[in-house]
């Protein structure tokens, strides 16, 4: 059994409310970070921690802190992004439903740390009723002198907001975000300027994901060092995976970095093998955007190596054989499923989501669903599959945002492992429309770039 | 019901909550609570939003209306158009597909006689395809209202929809 840091207490009943939750220990790392630390006391064990951003990039959460300007007299913000949206992630939502207190209470340590006095978490406009259940916890902080001015007869103040979008996947983008937190429509900036310089209001911001801002509660209560034991290598701690797709368990797995992939998928304290006996075809690791890799990458490297669960691990190989850890979106596809049909279905996604900006995106995403559609529907020509391979290029890397990337390499990487069932269905496109191709041979296309 | 129905003008209980969520910002950045604002305006007034709908936000919070306009079509959630009293939003990606989202829309159009998009006759139910709701391990899902019903099937779409004609 692994240690759980984050959701160990989500079946102790009424863990929403704040007197169980404080009474099951919570709240220690505000009273321990503004009676005994100063900010910068806190950063420090952030950054020993080696905690990594848990949204998707994995950037380090310590040196992210760090980059926030601090001009004399401007409001520095802390803004919590809440706007889970990237398909197979649902992790966050499963966070602030079950233990709300916890995000409140790393809203508040992380405020300190940031010298911010007004943040703000901003949540999808779907989980409205999460946004109801965080309000409430926001409000039995304030009750009990946790928010508010004063805290804890400190002197240091913070107001805490909670605040919605209305459907739009694009502003889980920090940038895109800041513009619809600022009530416009969500639109990426620019960068630089970073938003640690000129973020909300154009005043220094940082902007985090939920679970990073909660995995600074057991940073600052059992301190960076022992943090940073958990894991391996640079994936230090812990992370909440969210499973689905044809597994036996599909649900939030809270893991220790680094145990191997086919212990997570195939035990029975985690996904529990592929549902129905059938044979695992593929697997999106990290949410739709990372590299889909076939059945004989994911719990082995191309060198032969046990894959883990971890940032280095997943993405070891390179696109060429790899993929990401992302968001911790790990989706599982048995030997049923069809990849063309599940790459036209994302990439309908990306269309939907381009917020329209910049060309190559905008143009792009609709010309790669018109053509996989193509495909999919048995109407696809042999140069369709370097077309579409052309396309997704021209996207990547030429976009204000990453949304443009995020289009581009499930695209990218379905073409690189199942060409040949690309190649199947232009072939019989017939018998394409009745059945499924099957598992993909053990080998990897060399692609032009 | 349509917005031109009924007088524009938000409830107290509405207006209370409007001057609270505006409050929450900074002097002169209350424009920031205008996506708040709106789910509110669309829940008070038949379920969408009409231009008139958006003037009057626009004239409680001090905006140009184009401030409210560019908002309200940039985001999935507003309608800019009159729905059924009941919409049921499918969740169709990756994950749902796998799940049999397609069949599910597919049962939903046939139980209910209408296209994606549309409305039934009875002015009670729309029905469309939407994006990831995050709902990926309890598929397949869709949205109506505030909440979620997940792990569907077409029993239960069939028992839902006969749940909501009774609650009139």
């Amino acid at each position: 059994m692994g240690r759980k840091l984050l959701i160990d207490k989500v079946n102790v009943p009424g863990i929403e409310t704040y007197d169980v939750y404080r009474k099951e220990g919570g709240y220690r790392s505000v009273e321990k970070a503004l009676k005994t630390m100063t900010p910068d006391e806190v950063v420090e064990e952030v950054k020993k921690s080696g905690l990594r951003g848990r949204g998707g990039a994995g950037f380090p959460t310590g040196m992210k802190w760090s980059f926030l300007a601090k001009p004399e007299g401007i409001p520095r913000y802390l803004v919590c992004n809440a706007d889970e949206s990237e398909p197979g992630t649902f992790k966050d939502r499963y966070l602030m439903e079950k233990i709300p207190h916890f995000l409140v209470e790393g809203m508040i340590t992380s405020s300190y740390a940031l010298g911010a006095n007004t943040s703000y978490i901003y949540i999808r406009g779907e989980y409205m009723w999460v946004l109801h259940i965080l309000e409430k916890a926001i409000a039995e902080a304030y009750a009990n002198g946790f928010l508010g001015k004063n805290i804890l007869g400190t002197g240091y103040n913070l107001d805490l907001h909670v605040t919605c979008g209305a459907g739009a996947y694009i502003c889980g983008e920090e940038t895109a975000l800041l513009e619809s937190l600022e009530g416009k429509r969500g639109n990426p900036r620019m960068k630089p300027p970073f938003p640690a310089v000129k973020g909300l209001w154009q005043s220094p911001t940082v902007v985090n994901n939920v679970e990073t801002i909660a995995a600074v509660v057991p940073i600052v209560n059992d301190g960076g060092e022992e943090y940073a034991k958990i894991g391996i290598g640079k994936s230090t701690g812990t992370k909440l995976i969210s499973a689905c797709g044809n597994i036996n368990k599909p649900g939030v797995y809270e893991i220790e970095l680094g145990i191997p992939v086919e212990e997570f998928l195939y035990s029975d304290e985690y996904c529990g093998g592929i549902k129905n006996g059938k044979k695992l075809k593929a697997c999106v690791p990290g949410g739709s955007s990372v590299p889909i890799i076939p059945h004989f990458l994911v719990c082995k490297t191309a060198k032969g190596e046990d894959r883990l669960m971890s940032y280095e691990s997943l993405s070891d190989g390179g696109f060429a054989t790899g993929s990401m850890l992302g968001s911790g979106g790990f989706i599982v596809y048995d030997e049923d499923q069809c990849v063309v049909r599940n790459t036209w279905n994302f990439a309908r996604f990306y269309r939907h989501e381009s917020c329209g900006q910049c060309s190559p995106c905008r143009e792009g995403t609709g010309w790669m669903e018109k053509v996989l559609y193509k495909i999919e529907t048995g109407h696809g020509q042999m140069e369709d599959i370097d077309l579409l391979w052309d396309i997704q290029r021209r996207i990547e890397g030429n976009t204000i945002c990453p949304l443009g990337d995020a289009a581009a390499w499930p695209v990218a990487a379905a073409i690189r492992h199942f060409r040949e069932e690309f190649e199947w269905h232009i072939k019989n496109p017939q018998l394409a429309q009745t059945k499924n191709y099957g598992l993909v041979a053990e080998k990897v296309f060399e692609m032009a770039q | 019901m349509t917005s031109t129905d009924q007088k524009i003008e938000f409830s107290p209980e509405n207006m209370q909550l409007v001057k609270r969520l505006m409050g929450e910002y900074p002097e002169g950045k209350h424009k920031s609570a205008l996506l708040r604002i709106l789910h509110i305006a669309q829940r008070q007034f038949g379920g969408w939003l009409s231009s008139d709908v958006m003037d009057y936000v626009a004239e409680v919070m001090n905006l140009k209306p184009i401030e409210v306009y560019e908002v309200a079509t940039f985001y999935s959630m507003y309608f800019t158009k009159p729905t059924g009293k009941y919409v049921f939003d499918v969740c169709h990606t990756g994950p749902c597909a796998i799940e049999g989202a397609e069949k599910l829309c597919n049962h939903i159009e046939k139980r209910l006689g209408v296209k994606e998009g549309e409305t039934t006759a009875d002015g009670m139910f729309s029905w469309r395809g939407v994006e990831c709701l995050g709902a990926c391990g309890y598929a397949p899902m869709l949205q109506l209202g505030d909440s979620f019903r997940e792990f569907l099937t077409p029993e239960k779409v069939d028992q839902l929809i006969e749940e909501l004609k009774n609650k009139v």
